[in-house]
């Protein structure tokens, strides 16, 4: 008896992990740390390669308007007013229609229905920006000129949002391909964030007797609202970092205008556009501080909108849970 | 309780007790209009976003195909203006930088996602999770300047390999979410099965639940290419493009969305009709990768991706 004991004791030792099971655990760890490396890494790279351009432009680069390589002049003004201008007017569109059609998947649609509708806007998120960049430029662009901004041109032509010449590349026409392509992030986010809205929420609205879309507005919204919003910041995030699309149909050119009719430029679009133009040193090296910028500011969005998407997921399914 | 003096008493002292109470009627019809015009309107914006999906695919299709042919995918690009040739240097870049960056991304990723699901604490999953998503949000372009300073300055000229890793780190996200996605659906019973067995827990997640898991592992892996064999941006200034087939990679390369774009922003028809038909090409194998992973995924349980 104490024989098998013992003979079992040794076969279990024989086995026992004395190699594996560490090195495995390495492994993994370490692959874990390539994340975090990866991402500290893209901030020190891309600060370390254009530190020619930060020390000869300095603070000043924030708020200069004249971008001017031939004449070393450098300000990122125009990139940054383009990007937000194109970012934010797109944010606010696909919001409406992004929110809107989360809403009609999780509230309204018959599942048949939300099913291939739901995979159709995950689709549109799978279409390379560089496609969508090609039909900007010879759909889109010549469509909005003759239907949308000959018009707006024509009536409304004495706003300074609409002044200008209508040649459809431009301000607009960036802002409709941002839309289309933010619009699946943040109708992505939004469904799940709606989704996650316990159901007696609703059933306690339908019981006082709520309409339909009482009970979105009463019961459903307020509790998704932040959630919301962080799908928005979500998109905002896309759409500053978003590079190709833009960069064929805004029009490139380093202006500050008011107008949607104008041709623009984005911080992404100038790196795009004129990097492997850049002849000097000093001017690849002002392209790549605008990269940083971007990098920093998309970082400080993303990091923002997930802990505020996680904390009402979070929230949202420990209440379920406890309901 | 008190009675029904009691329950006037208190009404009367209720602000609007004395305006006359609404018709009940035309308060109804108000809020009935109210939810159908609301219902309509989340109906019409489903329907916008549906559109330029329908849009976009009609366009490509109807203006790739005319100029899609086999010379467009075996051939080198001809002189600018010159009518045929093709964009065979872009289709071989493609597939070898793709190739590349998905076997330098995707053993990371997969360690990556055991960790988060397998090794982990609480918060040592919650950081690596968000470090994964924070990543998936970094601009492509910003990670194509990040491969720029890490290989194509040291090495000293723009190469293949530097597009692979700028690729490699764009896949990377993408597999380590859904490699943690799909381990968490493999039952614990499962790992508690081999446990009692005596096997120690990395021959068990080696042996027993990667391979539960290892469909939908793959199927992530099929998104990532696609996903990444889409890029451009961070192709700009590491692979750069070229006009000739070139298999080395420690030089310039082309890539079918380089290609794309060098084309369409051209000043000839020859070129917006192959880039036309490169755009073309390139949807058809992206959306079908993602549509049958999208399908196999849903099959496997996990809702989203």
């Amino acid at each position: 008896m104490t024989a098998q004991v013992g003979a079992v004791r040794a076969e279990l030792g024989r086995h026992r992990p004395r190699f594996g099971e560490p090195a495995f655990r390495g492994l993994v760890v370490l692959a874990s740390l390539t994340v975090l490396a990866i991402i500290a890494g893209l901030v020190v790279v891309i600060a370390t390669t254009s530190m020619a351009g930060i020390a000869h432009n300095g603070i000043g680069f924030l708020w200069g308007t004249t971008w001017d390589p031939v004449h070393s002049v450098f300000g990122a003004l125009p990139f940054i007013y383009g990007t937000l201008l194109t970012s934010i007017t797109a944010l606010i569109l696909s919001m409406l229609i992004g929110v809107g059609v989360a809403l009609f998947l999780v509230e309204l649609a018959p599942s048949w229905l939300a099913g291939p509708l739901g995979f159709m806007i995950e689709m549109l998120a799978a279409i390379p920006s560089v496609v969508y960049g090609l039909w900007g430029i010879f759909v889109l662009a010549p469509w909005l000129r003759d239907y949308v901004e000959v018009p707006l041109h024509d009536t409304l032509g004495w706003l300074p949002f609409f002044s200008g010449y209508p040649i459809g590349i431009g301000n607009l026409a960036a802002v409709v391909v941002l839309t289309i392509m933010v619009l699946p992030t943040v109708a992505a986010v939004s469904r799940d964030v709606v989704s996650a809205v316990p159901g007696s929420q609703r059933e306690a609205a339908l019981a006082l007797g709520a309409t339909r879309w009482e009970t979105i507005r009463m019961g459903v919204l307020p509790y998704a609202r932040s959630g919301i919003l962080g799908a928005g910041i979500l998109g905002l995030a896309r759409g500053v970092g978003e590079t190709m699309a833009v960069t064929m149909v805004i029009g490139n050119s380093p202006t500050i205008s008011l107008s949607f009719l104008a041709q623009g430029y984005t911080m992404a679009s100038v790196i795009a556009n004129e990097f492997t133009e850049a002849t000097t040193n000093l001017y690849r090296s002002s392209l790549i501080e605008i990269g940083l910028l971007l990098l920093v500011v998309t970082l400080v969005i993303n990091a923002a909108a997930r802990l505020l998407v996680w904390r009402v997921a979070y929230t949202a399914s420990s209440r379920s849970l406890a309901a | 309780m008190s009675g029904a003096d009691g329950t006037l008493a208190g009404a009367a002292r209720l602000p609007g007790a004395g305006i006359p109470p609404r018709v009940p009627g035309r308060n109804m019809a108000r809020r009935r209009t109210t939810d159908r015009v609301m219902r309509a309107l989340l109906g019409i914006a489903a329907v916008i976003a549906a559109v330029p999906l329908v849009l976009v695919l009609l366009y490509v299709l109807v203006q790739g195909l005319p100029a899609l042919n086999l010379a467009l995918l075996t051939q080198a690009p001809v002189p600018a203006g010159f009518p045929g040739g093709g964009v065979a240097p872009a289709v071989v870049g493609t597939l070898i930088m793709v190739g590349l960056g998905t076997l330098i991304g995707t053993p990371i990723a997969v360690l990556a996602g055991i960790y988060v699901r397998e090794y982990a604490g609480g918060r040592g999953a919650t950081l690596i999770r968000f470090l994964v998503d924070v990543l998936a949000g970094v601009p492509t372009i910003a990670i194509g300047l990040f491969a720029y300073g890490l290989v194509v300055v040291p090495m000293g000229s723009f190469s293949a390999l530097a597009g692979a890793v700028a690729l490699a780190v764009i896949i990377i996200p993408i597999v380590a979410r859904i490699t943690d996605e799909m381990l968490g659906l493999v039952p614990g019973s499962v790992r508690e099965a081999a446990y009692a067995l005596g096997i120690p827990p990395w021959k068990t997640i080696v042996r027993v639940v990667l391979p539960a898991a290892s469909g939908g592992i793959v199927t992530g892996i099929l998104l990532g290419v696609a996903r990444i064999a889409g890029e451009t941006a961070p192709l700009i200034f590491t692979a750069l493009g070229n006009d000739r087939v070139s298999t080395a990679l420690g030089e310039p390369m082309d890539a079918l969305p380089l290609r794309i774009w060098v084309y369409a922003s051209g000043p000839y028809d020859s070129w917006h009709a192959q880039a036309w038909a490169a755009s073309l090409v390139l949807v058809f194998l992206v959306l079908a990768f993602s549509l049958l992973t999208r399908l196999a995924l849903r099959r496997r349980g996990a809702a989203r991706t």
